[in-house]
């Protein structure tokens, strides 16, 4: 646990603000704070995992953290280089070491070039290598993500879904990254594909020394991926601890909350007992903590006054709530019950 | 420590079903899309229907519901609802049903809600069709619909269009639509698989809720396996246009017998436990237009052996009210690999 190395990736009060509305019919641009002041670091050789729903911001972060899309405000250090200050040739030359794979492997592939091509794109647009040796290296990509050479000269639409993500992940992998940011990388895909490309996910990260910004809504996923996990909720951190911590002992009532939501298929039949009320609009965040609309234990101070991410215990947990680990009550939702009605 | 109740729906005890259906086919353009689909479904009883894409879950219920297109050559050796044979009824027959004795809730309420309508002139219009009652009576049955399935202020919220709605607002909307004239049988097709996991668990509340109070039939389409065990009765696993094993909930979870439900549960990440390393079912589902002879299972299956090439297994008993539809049962040992 205890790593004495710097963290590989170090992210500081990162904020992202979209104005949305106004214009020329008058009205005042509503501005929408997507990410708010989140700061965290990932060290080498992890996997920290990003939770949370809808409108939470972890799309948001995770492009901000390659520089996909500029912050408002906030560093990002990679491997100790502020990524702010770089010019767009450094930047550039940097993006070597840092990918992203997306949720859509239909939308991230273009159509018209064949596989081989979108595998070598990345080294002919870096300007890596010959023709000869870029041959070998799509070779060995291929081989890597479970794809055969004879794969290369078909075009990406021949490909289901999970193939297709073999192949974003290949594209990804072509510049040798050390890090990877996996946006919803498995979501869209039917279970039994999605633990292909999960199992592949952790056997790159072994072989190659890779580490990972895992961003997901689903639970389960989380927990089998991630080493470290950081839950989110409208643009805040609520958050963070080792996947035990957070899976076993959450200490915010969201991550209570999600948790008891989730549905289990180890409980039988249970009655849901849901937390009550809509996500909020992130254009329209509630005063005070953003959860306290709908957390089961909101007292007056929540309302008014937003809990800063403190230290919870002495072992690496945070939690941004005035009244942390008080939600800690058995995982099981309510009572099982018989069969209904019966 | 998984308490799963027995199952209430014993094929010999109770009341007559809701809904009988018998080998079920659906063919488009000649290419078989579901195989023999049977299903019993009783009064008070959620029926889990499980697959993967392409499995054919969604298929069964539109062709039950009469709602595929002109194309789909439907067939069935039995198609009963409510004791009525709906292999004879018109088409004018079925618009009575639909709505009144037989309901459907989608994924998508975007798509199920009539954009350019109130979602109270949505109700108010199946009610009067349905009931042939006045517009006040029927108002007044479309607000009260929409406070059971929980929306705040339904005296006003009746006159909101689906857009001016949240998406779990929206789902609330529409089942409120579909349960305005009480059916007997519900199908929901992935209704929460859109939702984020906290509303998901509210409208999956809401539905137990309704469920319990109207004693309806349910059958609850989903790919995820969490929501069924949560919510279902009897479950049955589809795969490639077949039904290839159907149980009481808890049997399924508990000693699951077909090697594809064993590798399905297998390759799921649970967020309770922690696991080392999924089971990943190698290979792909095999397209409709090109099935492998003999069990559709075989190209993938750990357990395969020569005698699954040649012919489609038979769904057959293989403990109390439980059945699947693989050659090997008896080789393979329930607490063994998947």
């Amino acid at each position: 646990m205890q790593d004495p190395l710097p963290p590989l990736l170090r992210v500081q009060d990162l904020h992202k603000e979209f104005s949305s509305g106004g214009g020329w019919l008058g009205g005042a641009p509503r501005v929408v704070r997507a990410v708010d002041r989140v700061s965290f670091e990932v060290r080498a050789g992890e996997t920290l995992g990003v939770v949370g729903e809808s409108g939470c911001g972890k799309t948001t972060l995770g492009r901000m953290v390659l520089r996909l899309l500029e912050a408002t405000s906030g560093k990002v250090e990679f491997d100790g280089t502020d990524l702010g200050g770089l010019d767009a040739a450094r930047m550039r030359a940097m993006r070597r070491n840092m990918q992203i794979i997306f949720q859509d492997p239909f939308g991230a592939l273009n159509p018209r070039m064949t596989v081989g091509e979108l595998i070598v794109e990345p080294l002919v647009i870096h300007g890596v290598g010959t023709p000869a040796s870029r041959q070998a290296r799509l070779d060995e990509l291929l081989g890597l993500v479970g794809l055969a050479p004879y794969h290369a000269a078909r075009f990406a639409h021949e490909f289901s879904g999970g193939q297709r993500q073999r192949i974003c992940i290949a594209r990804a992998l072509a510049l040798n990254p050390r890090f990877i940011v996996c946006d919803e990388a498995a979501s869209a895909l039917d279970v039994s594909i999605q633990a292909q490309i999960l199992n592949l996910l952790q056997d790159l990260k072994q072989s190659l020394g890779l580490t990972y910004l895992f961003i997901s809504h689903d639970l389960g996923v989380i927990r089998h991926i991630s080493d470290r996990v950081m839950v989110m909720y409208l643009g805040q951190v609520v958050e963070m601890g080792s996947k035990h911590q957070i899976f076993d002992a959450p200490s915010h009532p969201y991550t209570a909350a999600l948790l008891r939501a989730s549905p289990s298929r180890n409980r039988g039949k249970t009655r849901f007992a849901a937390i009550k009320g809509d996500l909020p609009s992130p254009a329209n965040p509630p005063p005070g903590c953003r959860f306290h609309t709908r957390c089961p234990l909101a007292q007056p101070v929540c309302r008014t006054t937003p809990p800063p991410l403190m230290p919870v215990g002495a072992s690496g947990q945070s939690a941004a709530c005035h009244f942390p680990g008080s939600d800690r009550g058995p995982l099981d939702p309510g009572k099982t019950v018989g069969a209904m009605g019966g | 420590m998984t308490q799963h109740p027995p199952s209430l729906a014993s094929p010999v005890a109770g009341p007559a079903p809701l809904l009988e259906v018998a080998d079920l086919s659906v063919r488009i353009g000649g290419v078989p899309i579901i195989d023999k689909v049977s299903m019993t479904l009783r009064e008070g009883e959620v029926v889990g229907l499980v697959g993967e894409s392409g499995s054919g879950k969604s298929v069964s219920s539109l062709a039950i519901m009469r709602l595929l297109p002109k194309e789909a050559e439907i067939t069935a050796s039995r198609l009963r609802l409510l004791g009525e044979d709906l292999l004879q009824a018109s088409e004018r027959r079925y618009e009575q049903l639909r709505g009144s004795a037989i309901a459907m809730i989608f994924q998508e309420p975007m798509t199920a809600l009539n954009p350019v309508l109130t979602v109270g002139e949505q109700i108010i219009e199946t009610v009067i069709r349905h009931e042939g009652v006045g517009r006040r009576v029927a108002r007044a049955r479309a607000i009260d619909a929409l406070g059971r399935v929980g929306i705040p202020a339904a005296a006003q919220r009746v006159d909101d269009y689906p857009h001016q709605m949240s998406g779990g607002m929206r789902q609330r909307a529409m089942i409120a639509v579909a349960l305005a004239c009480q059916p007997r049988v519900l199908i929901a097709d992935e209704p929460t698989t859109a939702l984020d996991v906290t509303i998901q668990a509210q409208i999956l509340e809401l539905l137990q809720d309704l469920q319990e109070e109207y004693r309806m039939g349910t059958v609850m389409i989903t790919h995820d396996l969490g929501v069924v065990s949560s919510f279902a009765d009897r479950v049955m696993i589809m795969y490639s246009g077949r039904v290839i094993e159907e149980a009481p909930a808890g049997a399924v979870f508990d000693a699951p017998r077909h090697p594809y439900t064993r590798g399905l549960l297998a390759s799921i990440p649970s967020s309770e436990v922690d696991t080392d390393r999924l089971y990943a079912i190698p290979g792909t589902v095999p397209p409709a237009f090109d099935p492998p002879p003999g069990c559709r299972f075989e190209p993938r299956c750990a357990h395969a052996a020569a005698g699954c090439r040649l012919a489609q297994p038979a769904l057959l008993a293989c403990g109390p009210d439980h059945r699947a539809a693989c050659l090997r049962l008896d080789e393979i040992t329930p607490a063994g690999a998947p």
